[in-house]
């Protein structure tokens, strides 16, 4: 009992650890800029106020940028599903002796500074009009997430029997009905963690939505790049602008999270 | 029949001329006080013009990445791009930014000399002026008197010294000196020139090579150490604008040598707890007072990639009127137009009674020398607190992190200037400027 008090006790102290940094952004974004600054730190001796989020709101249009994140994050991640679980099943059930190698492969290009290529992939987009689009931003973050995505759905596809395969394309099953009514089923928890997990990458992904979009595609990330401010006090505006930003993501990890746990530890014992 | 054809005509009109009325430009600018303002009154230069502006708002450094990466590939995503007396003469000799010719009212010559030379190639304007800063000493009147000492108008490094000491022995919690020593190019390394142009250095000689290893920069920054070290706020390794500006405004700051325009922040009642308290003087002079205070503009200026250059220009002259100063001033009072560009500004009675750091500024703005000139010895580059070369920003970004390493207390003065001196002398070797 004494030993259950013990690591519980440390358990929340080091959620709280953990979690520190977003309520302190959480709290600062109440406070006025002065009292955010101050010294030493205010917890709670200050008076709230709503301003933050008002001057946000007026200056903003947030609605626009968080509708622009999750035609992103969730465009991105469905697009990556579908080309990654056609390639995870033929390198999880069809190997060949390349299929290691070229695992290592797909992994190796996530080991390339992505500024590398900035410039080929600027002008890429300047020709075919693809520059602060949405569809443009989605082809980009699907490719950048693929890696992970083929190799978490190739680990949980190894966890299924070949065996129950070999029986589905015994009683003549097509391959698109072997994948979709049989592997998909199958491993829905690995593929709905995968794609939160990739839907929280490409929620927070600030290299290439900064610098492909500006306008018409811009998501949160650069709606919180606009409260930084080389001149002036902003970690009041910019808090609450970042609290904005968060929650939603926040939200859909806390009501998932039974499924992400699941998922990510699936067939971690065996 | 002929009235459907007629009722079809005057829509197809009626739309294309919709069209043609909503003309759209984007603004691509950094989130300073003075821009987020200028947004606030873009209705008023729709309702003038016909013409839409989308804003673009972005930090400092990612803004500079994002439009160095647009321009160079001609992307054409902005139309207006804000940009830094730095960029303006790299881009602008690169053909990367269009001329600007505004019509006679505009009135150009209207301009401060000092910030239209530094935004000019051969006579020919490629940005203009929406905001221009200077560096002047802030500090708090009723502490330097209390320390029983007085602050001259233009005092040397060493009055700062000893100022910044009684205060920081005389008031527990109040340190003398806050000095920029956060590491970048625009940060500690743009404050650590001036410092070492008032020791007599310059960043590279008239062959290009570095002279982080000349005596004038060891002195410079071994009393900047020892300044800071002793009277400075701990961590100030750390501190840029804006950690200064909390300092400054939460009253732990005897004095703060910094931009000019943060004048209006630190006397600002909503902002500062000591508003009342300050006063202001310029930078300080070693040998001499050649380059001690810099020259900035955050200006406006139309990439080379933008199809709507004639709308551009029409944005670019209504933002840095005459015009818009009196906007600015009726909406908002005259100590909240944008300092530092207009001579007639500073010729206003209102505006000079109105903010009492006017003619401190004007001042620091009318002495900063950006020319070949600029500095004790002569040299071979345009700037006052940067090298206007394209490497200079790798180069300053790394010799000033060595500077803030021996700032920290990790490494000695010599030792980083050793190594900044290494790590110059290489990448102008690299970039083909020496051999």
């Amino acid at each position: 009992m004494k030993k259950k008090i013990i690591i519980t006790f440390f358990a929340w102290l080091f959620s709280l650890l953990i979690f520190f940094p977003i309520l302190w952004m959480i709290i600062t974004s109440f406070k006025t800029e002065i009292d955010a600054v101050a010294i030493p730190p205010l917890f709670f001796s200050f008076e709230p106020t709503l301003e933050n989020y008002g001057i946000v709101q007026e200056r903003s249009n947030y609605l626009k940028f968080a509708q622009n994140s999750v035609i992103i994050s969730f465009g991105s991640s469905i697009l990556g599903l579908v080309l990654s679980i056609p390639i995870a099943w033929s390198m999880a059930f069809h190997p060949t002796k390349r299929t290691k190698g070229t695992l290592l492969w797909i992994l190796s290009t996530k080991m390339m500074p992505p500024v590398g290529v900035l410039i080929p992939i600027y002008l890429i987009f300047r020709d075919f009009s693809l520059l602060d689009t949405q569809l443009g931003i989605v082809i980009v973050l699907c490719f950048v997430n693929l890696p992970i995505m083929i190799w978490l759905l190739y680990s949980y596809f190894k966890e299924i029997p070949n065996e129950i395969l070999e029986a589905v394309r015994i009683d003549g099953a097509s391959t698109l009905q072997e994948i979709l009514y049989v592997l998909v089923p199958l491993s829905l928890p690995g593929i709905a963690s995968t794609s939160l997990l990739c839907i929280v990458l490409a929620w927070n992904e600030a290299f290439w939505t900064l610098n492909l979009t500006s306008i018409d595609a811009a998501p949160l990330t650069t709606f919180i790049a606009s409260y930084s401010s080389p001149e002036g006090l902003f970690y009041a505006k910019l808090s609450a602008a970042s609290t904005l930003s968060v929650l939603p993501v926040l939200f859909l990890g806390w009501f998932t999270q039974k499924q992400l746990v699941r998922g990510l530890t699936f067939g971690a014992v065996k | 029949m002929n009235i459907i054809r007629t009722a079809i005509a005057s829509i197809i009109t009626l739309f294309v001329s919709t069209i043609a009325i909503a003309e759209t430009i984007k603004v691509a600018t950094v989130n300073n006080g003075d821009m987020i303002r200028m947004q606030g009154l873009t209705n008023e230069f729709t309702s003038k013009t016909g013409i839409n502006v989308e804003w673009v708002t972005l930090e400092e450094n990612v803004l500079r990445q994002k439009v160095t990466t647009d321009i160079t590939t001609k992307g054409g995503q902005f139309d207006v791009l804000t940009i830094g007396t730095y960029e303006v003469p790299i881009w602008g000799g690169k053909g990367w930014l269009n001329e600007l010719n505004f019509s006679a009212s505009y009135d150009v010559d209207d301009l401060l000399p000092a910030i239209r030379s530094g935004l000019s190639i051969d006579g020919k304007l490629y940005a203009a002026p929406f905001y221009g800063e200077s560096s002047m000493i802030m500090y708090r009147k009723d502490l330097v008197a209390k320390a029983g000492m007085t602050m001259p108008q233009r005092p040397t490094w060493g009055e700062v010294y000893d100022i910044a000491k009684a205060i920081t022995e005389g008031n527990d919690g109040v340190y003398g000196a806050c000095l920029r020593g956060k590491p970048g190019w625009g940060e500690g390394g743009a404050f650590i020139t001036t410092v070492a142009n008032a020791f007599g250095g310059r960043w590279f000689d008239e062959n290009w090579n570095p002279q982080m290893d000349s005596p004038e920069w060891n002195a410079a920054v071994s009393f900047y150490v020892d300044l800071l070290q002793n009277y400075g706020p701990p961590g100030a390794s750390s501190n840029g604008f804006n950690e200064n500006l909390a300092l400054m405004n939460e009253g732990k700051c005897g004095m703060w040598i910094d931009a000019t325009v943060a004048a209006s922040f630190v006397t600002n009642p909503d902002q500062s707890k000591v508003h009342d308290k300050m006063a202001f003087a310029q930078a300080p002079c070693a040998v001499t007072c050649k380059g001690s205070n810099w020259l900035w503009a955050w200006s406006l200026a139309i990439p080379g990639g933008s199809k709507k250059v004639d709308a551009a220009t029409k944005f670019i002259d209504w933002a840095t009127s005459k015009d818009y100063l009196e906007l600015v001033a009726s909406k908002e009072g005259w100590a909240n137009v944008p300092p530092g560009t207009r001579t007639s500004l500073y010729q206003n009675p209102t505006y000079l009674s109105e903010a009492p750091f006017a003619e401190m500024t004007l001042n620091a703005i009318n002495t900063a020398d950006p020319s070949f000139n600029g500095t004790l010895k002569k040299k071979p580059y345009m700037g006052v607190q940067f090298a206007a070369i394209p490497e200079f920003q790798g180069i300053a970004t790394s010799v000033s992190q060595q500077i803030s390493s021996a700032l920290a207390g990790k490494i000695t003065v010599e030792k980083a200037l050793k190594n900044a001196q290494k790590i110059a002398a290489k990448e102008m070797k690299k970039a083909g400027y020496t051999k």
